[in-house]
């Protein structure tokens, strides 16, 4: 009885601790392999609580595709999230020199 | 003003969704006892053996009594699968070849994948058919199948499947789905009811049309979800 208490503690500190570090890293693809962990944990949590056909979507769609998609998304943008394009500065600097003409 | 307005609406929706759970008691048993005979879940569960003959009751909801729901479920991913191949889907010239995966894969995925891949298409085959008898079903054990078409398409530079195949597979599917409703229909019953005979609880063969439509569920999402992770992979890289 205390030992089941015991698994669901760790497995719910262990879904926040990813959910943290999904939100507060800047490197977009570390970021979807801890979502891709997120939805791990949650299939397992939801196996525990006797929903095995809830538990079966979630490991098929949620660790796997997407994750995949994401992995495509940020493969054409950009990889940062803190990123300047490089026109964005181009029309910064011409801003700048206008001010100082 | 934006934010003041996103609060606003985040505090009268928490409020609406509040006062309405704040009636369960958490942890009870499950949105009313299953033994009193009026509540939703003794419904289905009393009634599930009996008229269907089906050992999984989820499936006999999602299918059955609200089988309507799944055909509009069913309508939402095609819509989605649409509309991500109308934006990213180019018709390659003849003798194109897409040179999105320049380097090979190792040589430990390529030979693992090469092993496993037929297990996990039998895995996924397994799950949709018996999805009366055991946990799973068509959407479950068509994202099975998409995963395994994955692994081939990560692992090997040339793995290609047609999207002629992929499309005609998918409608097909869609229109046995609907046909099967409107058999429904003519033999004088609602739509989507069941009007074949029932067998033996336990078997594979019973339920009536439960089956068949979780079949043609299974390959309908894995066809679409192929189509969908082969036109986002065969799309070339932004500079």
């Amino acid at each position: 009885m205390i030992f089941s208490l015991i698994i669901l503690i760790v497995l719910v500190l262990l879904l926040l601790a990813a959910a943290i570090y999904a939100v507060m890293q800047k490197d977009l693809l570390y970021a979807t392999i801890a979502t891709g962990v997120i939805s791990l944990i949650l299939s397992i949590l939801f196996f525990i609580m006797q929903a095995p056909d809830v538990a079966l979507t979630e490991a098929a769609i949620g660790i796997a595709l997407t994750t995949i998609i994401f992995v495509f998304a940020i493969r054409h943008t950009s990889r940062r999230e803190d990123e300047i394009l490089i026109h964005e500065e181009s029309e910064a600097q011409t801003l700048d020199n206008k001010e100082n003409m | 003003m934006k934010k003041v307005l996103v609060i606003l609406m985040l505090a009268v929706i928490g409020y609406s969704l509040g006062t309405s759970f704040s009636t369960i008691k958490f942890g009870e048993n499950r949105i009313g006892d299953p033994k009193e005979e009026k509540n939703v879940a003794a419904y289905y569960l009393n009634r599930t053996p009996d008229e269907l003959s089906v050992a999984n009751v989820i499936t006999a909801i999602v299918v059955n009594y609200r089988g309507f729901d799944t055909l509009g479920e069913v309508s939402v991913l095609f819509l989605a699968a649409t509309g991500l191949g109308s934006i990213l889907y180019r018709r390659r010239k003849k003798g194109e070849h897409p040179e999105v995966i320049t380097k090979p894969a190792s040589q430990l995925l390529q030979s693992g994948s090469k092993l496993i891949y037929p297990a996990i298409l039998v895995l996924g085959a397994y799950v949709f058919i018996h999805g009366h008898l055991t946990p799973g079903g068509g959407f479950q054990g068509g994202a099975i199948i998409a995963t395994g078409l994955l692994l081939m398409m990560m692992a090997y530079k040339d793995f290609e499947i047609r999207h002629n195949v992929l499309t005609w597979v998918e409608s097909i599917a869609g229109i046995t789905f609907v046909s099967l409703g409107l058999t429904g229909l003519i033999y004088g019953k609602t739509f989507l009811e069941n009007f074949l005979p029932t067998g033996n609880i336990n078997d594979v063969v019973s339920g009536g049309i439960i089956p068949i439509i979780y079949i043609a569920v299974g390959f309908k999402v894995a066809a679409e979800l192929a189509g969908v992770l082969e036109t986002l992979l065969s799309n070339k890289e932004n500079d």
